[in-house]
């Protein structure tokens, strides 16, 4: 790897971290697994002036339950979200991304933070009514997963914050389905569908549905959601509310996928997320 | 000699030993190009064009050369005392071939994205890639043309001063094709793509030149040392005497590393220039943008047939998309698959006519396989498709039309001799591993439960071992080498053996195969055999590795040499023993008197009477001999593969459920080695079958430039593979054996794509071309369902 010239900080503390990243200006970038950005710097797409690692601050790994909140620190690799099965949804989604490498690596933080909305993670965290935690030189502040997201690699998150910590919803007692569509399997999503589903008897209590890489950002898909919400959870229900599933989607089109094939892929992968999810209630 | 042994110890040839290579290799102690360092070597990094056809109207490197660290920038005005062009070895007789210079560094115009513009040199890895994005180039951009077909109507023109973008004609043609499509009962023409793949090895290339004192020593991650040094001498006007090419441990070709490289001509002329060691690694994204490519052939194909199936002619127009420059045998590749486009099939007439065209891509040349799993790709798919129409089953219309074994060795229409065969029995073996009757069955149940699973065969066979000299050099398709290899065998003292082969393995096994082979005929064990190959400064003159041509020539070379030595040791023993050397025989590691095996010599001993100089009178002294062998014939391997996929109709993904190969390279000098040949070949086909594509858009940007986007598939996306092997032996060498390292992927792209097929018919699918991404299957789905059944053939 040949990327420009960077410097390199690996701060010992959250307040050392926030007090480098505010000096050092915009060109600073956080290092956080860096399994999106070190390809970057590599191609040389991303060129930070320096690199504040946080490999060395306390406090920002692992996973703990607090009422009906799980907190996961941002630095939690992707492969222990992936070997806690109480996650649900979370730990399907995280059991996914590219290979056991980059799990290893790879971290909620730094996969949020990056907001490349292909990643599994992101609209899992729409559907687990996720917030984070960001702290900046100006204090702490708590934003949910639904305003996080701008645009293609863009976030709320603003150059000078470091986000700590994941808030998730337990969603005990929710069935949940993951159904994510590539080539091979260490490829991102070509489209993946996430579902989450409270039963009550045979009726749909409460629904939310995720799609991935189906906009420049994560989606909710509302109109399925509203769509079963209430109804019998009977197959031909499944069946008609997935076929909203790409409504009010702008899908990013490429070699491998039309918007078409993608908004196919949506409704396909839908029905099946909303099946999975049932059948695992 | 026949190999005796004595016939009480084991023979090494034939068993499955495990690889001399891979401990060095799997504990990171090989040498690849990247290891090796100089004191005080200077940094190359290649400033490359972003534009696909455009003027360069003016470099300016003046803020790259005030870079700390930077020693020199060079364009191609630097470079005038360069004595000529890159190379093309391509001269058929009667043929005329466009075929416009070709510089290491552009000279005043680029033709395709990644074409080098300047060199920046420096003593600083990391500064000479800053310094390569500080050189200005000023570019005129140019209509850019990169549909094949688009580019024979006329222009844009890649080369304004041709006046074309045609490259050239050939044909190759036997028997009447007229009649034989008079006596068909059907007529079957598709449009067959084999679509463009890069060769894709873990290492990318990477050269390490060390000019001083008159003489050059290049490092060069290559498959072809030999050539390299002979056109370094060439180009750089330095005595051949003087120019030493090396190969150390290459991390796989593929093809891609048969050529001689602009780059390492430039990287050696710094050397010269600068007065020091030049190193250049190149990246994995100069790998996908510059190292050449292959494939990316659309045919025309006609086919003809009476009623039973008997296939009575074929007719194929391939145009070869050949990017924007001849390389070292670019316009030769399609014309290899020309020469067993009638697969293993007796066609009374068989025509192959090729036109090649520059486009503004990557030039193509040699990948794995070089025409020959096209041709099998043409045939194969196009049979399948005339079986149904003719309402038989694949695997008859197969064994209807093979060359039956009593016909070998069996001249074909396209006038080469296939050395030996037996395509039944290779077929009768796959079948015993697939019962077609209860996959049938399987295949109806899953159909009404909604899930769609397929088979397809691939019967192939192909041309090989390249290649006797009197058909491919200048006087035959006129290739400007000889195909022929050398061995030198080398027994030392103490009677341990060095052998020096002109083969040039990169990840083969060739110290492993080579070592059984020589072993068996000194008496000795493998453990006690070095191969030495890679290195023209070492051992007589070489022609490498490509055109699975290791064993069936390099191997018999080796063969040779250790024969000649085995004679005369049996003379020295003869003269030690003063017994007659008719008398002498090797048996259980001794040269003894037939009978009397106690009073025997061991090659220790004979080597050192040899160098004691107590033999013979008139004998020389001393204990190695040389062998350059030209082969007879090319050699044709061939085999029947299944294929089994399921394909999910909703979104068009097609995964492999099982694959099982059976192939027939004659002798087996290592089971193992060809198991792992098979296997990889396979991966190979099935990538370009399923996943592998290299695509650029209609300004000739490259969009498959990294791993994420060219989709090189891993061990996740592939089956178990079963394999199995019948042997037929070659009777063109003396070893029996027929090359392996393409077979699997000359075989398996049909096989894939007729099981695609086969999988989707009830859904109205006929054909479709490769590559059978998700979406190109759920196209031609949803196609199929909107007109009738025999409808929708997708491009």
């Amino acid at each position: 790897m040949i990327p420009a010239e960077f410097d390199y900080a690996a701060p010992e503390s959250l307040q050392e971290a926030i007090t480098t990243l505010a000096d050092a200006g915009e060109d600073a970038k956080i290092l956080a697994g860096g399994h999106s950005l070190i390809p970057l710097m590599k191609l040389r797409l991303a060129a930070p002036s320096l690199l504040v690692d946080l490999r060395n601050v306390p406090g920002l790994q692992g996973i703990q339950r607090e009422n009906g909140t799980w907190r996961i620190g941002a630095l939690t690799p992707h492969t222990e979200l992936e070997h806690m099965p109480e996650l649900g949804i979370v730990a399907a989604a995280a059991g996914t991304i590219a290979d056991p490498q980059v799990r290893n690596r790879g971290t909620i933080g730094g996969s949020i933070a990056h907001g490349d909305p292909a990643s599994d993670l992101l609209a899992v965290l729409l559907i687990a009514d996720a917030t984070v935690t960001l702290q900046g030189p100006d204090g702490q502040r708590t934003v949910p997963a639904s305003e996080l997201f701008r645009d293609y690699l863009e976030t709320a998150i603003e150059p000078t914050e470091v986000l700590t910590e994941v808030r998730i919803q337990a969603l005990d007692g929710w069935g949940f389905g993951y159904q994510k569509f590539n080539r091979r399997s260490e490829d991102w999503a070509m489209v993946a569908v996430s579902a989450v589903v409270q039963q009550s008897g045979d009726v749909c209590q409460d629904v939310r549905v995720g799609l991935t890489h189906m906009s420049s950002v994560p989606l909710r898909a509302r109109a399925v959601e509203d769509a079963l919400r209430g109804a019998p959870l009977t197959e031909a229900n499944i069946a008609k509310a997935a076929e909203q599933a790409a409504e009010g989607t702008n899908p990013p089109a490429d070699l491998n996928a039309s918007e078409e094939y993608k908004r196919h892929l949506a409704r396909v992968l839908c029905r099946r997320a909303l099946q999975e999810a049932v059948g695992s209630a | 000699m026949s190999i005796t042994n004595g016939g009480t110890a084991e023979l090494h040839v034939g068993r499955a030993l495990r690889r001399k290579e891979d401990p060095r290799l799997i504990t990171g102690q090989g040498r690849y190009l990247d290891d090796i360092s100089l004191p005080g070597t200077l940094w190359a990094a290649l400033v490359r064009s972003p534009e696909a056809n455009a003027k360069i109207v003016s470099i300016d490197a003046s803020a790259a050369r005030e870079r700390a660290g930077i020693e020199a920038v060079f364009t191609n005005e630097d470079m005038n005392d360069l004595a000529g062009p890159l190379p093309m070895a391509w001269v058929p007789p009667g043929i005329e071939i466009q075929n416009p210079e070709h510089w290491p560094l552009a000279r005043g115009a680029v033709k395709h994205v990644g074409d080098p513009v300047a060199v920046v040199l420096g003593t600083d890895r990391y500064a000479v890639v800053d310094a390569a994005e500080d050189v200005i180039v000023e570019y005129e951009s140019l209509p850019v043309v990169t549909d094949p077909e688009a580019a024979l109507e006329g222009g844009p023109f890649v080369h304004d001063e041709l006046g074309t973008n045609q490259v050239h004609e050939w044909s190759l043609s036997g028997g009447d094709l007229e009649a034989g499509f008079a006596q068909a009962d059907v007529t079957i023409e598709r449009r067959v793509v084999n679509h463009r793949t890069a060769g894709a090895p873990i290492e990318c290339r990477g050269v390490l030149a060390d000019y001083r004192a008159g003489a050059l020593t290049v490092w060069s991650s290559t498959q072809v040392p030999h050539f390299l040094r002979l056109f370094l001498a060439i180009l750089l006007n330095i005595g051949e005497e003087h120019v030493r090419v090396i190969a150390p441990e290459v991390g796989g070709g593929f093809g891609s590393k048969l050529q001689v490289y602009g780059e390492e001509v430039l990287v050696a002329w710094c050397s010269r220039k600068l007065g020091a060691p030049v190193k250049w690694i190149e990246t994995r994204s100069e790998n996908m943008a510059v190292a050449h490519q292959g494939r990316d052939q659309i045919a025309y194909v006609k086919m003809g047939a009476q009623r039973d199936g008997t296939v009575t002619a074929f007719h194929v127009k391939i145009i070869a998309d050949l990017g924007a420059y001849n390389m070292l045998l670019t316009p030769l590749i399609p014309s290899l698959g020309a020469f067993v486009m009638g697969g293993c099939y007796k066609i009374p007439a068989v025509q192959t006519d090729i036109v090649g065209v520059f486009t503004n891509k990557c030039p193509t040349d040699a990948i794995r396989g070089a025409g020959r799993p096209e041709a099998t790709h043409m045939i194969e798919v196009t049979l399948d498709q005339v079986a149904a129409e003719l309402g038989l089953d694949p695997v008859e219309i197969r064994r209807k039309n093979f060359i039956p074994k009593e016909d070998f060795p069996a001249a074909v229409a396209t006038g080469v001799i296939y050395d030996s065969g037996d395509y039944n029995k290779s077929l009768d073996r796959l079948l015993e591993h697939v019962d077609m009757p209860a996959f049938r069955r399987e295949q109806e149940e899953l159909r009404a439960a909604g899930r769609y699973r397929g088979i397809g065969f691939s019967t192939y066979t192909e041309i090989c071992g390249l290649a006797p000299s009197r058909v491919t050099g200048p006087g035959g398709v006129g290739i400007q080498a000889g195909g022929w290899e050398s061995a030198m065998v080398r027994i030392h003292n103490t009677g341990s053996v060095t052998v020096y082969t002109g083969s040039s393995g990169h990840g083969q096994g060739h110290e492993t195969t080579f070592a059984q082979i020589a072993a068996d005929r000194l008496g000795v064990d493998p453990a006690q055999v070095e191969i030495i190959h890679g290195d023209t400064g070492t051992g007589p003159e070489g022609r490498n590795t490509y055109g699975s041509r290791s064993v069936a020539v390099g191997g018999e070379a080796i063969a040779r040499s250790a024969n000649k030595v085995a004679e005369k040791a049996k003379a020295i023993v003869a003269h030690q023993l003063e017994a007659a050397p008719e008398d002498i025989e090797l048996a259980d590691g001794k040269f003894s008197v037939r009978g009397s095996p106690d009073t025997g010599l061991t090659l220790a001993e004979v080597a050192g009477a040899a160098y004691l100089n107590l033999i013979p009178d008139g004998m020389e002294p001393g204990l190695e001999e040389t062998t350059f062998y030209d082969p007879e014939n090319f050699v044709f391997p061939f085999g029947a593969h299944a294929c089994i996929v399921d394909v999910d109709p909703e979104t068009g993904k097609v995964t492999v459920a099982r694959y099982v190969a059976v192939d027939d390279c004659g002798n087996a000098i290592n089971p193992k080695l060809i198991d792992g040949q098979v296997h990889g070949g396979i991966v190979h086909a099935i990538g370009q079958a399923l996943y592998e594509r290299v695509a650029y858009d209609e300004d000739g940007q490259l969009v498959t430039g990294t791993f994420v986007d060219y989709a090189l598939p891993t061990a996740a996306e592939m089956p178990s593979f079963e394999t199995d092997r019948t042997v037929t032996p070659s009777p063109v060498n003396s070893l029996g054996a027929k090359g392996v390292g393409e077979a699997g992927t000359i075989a398996a792209s049909p096989a894939v794509t007729n099981a695609v097929i086969d999988a989707l018919r009830p859904l109205g699918v006929t054909y479709i071309n490769m590559p059978l991404s998700p979406m190109r299957v759920w196209e031609a789905i949803s196609d199929a369902q909107d007109t009738s059944p025999k409808g929708g053939v997708p491009a």
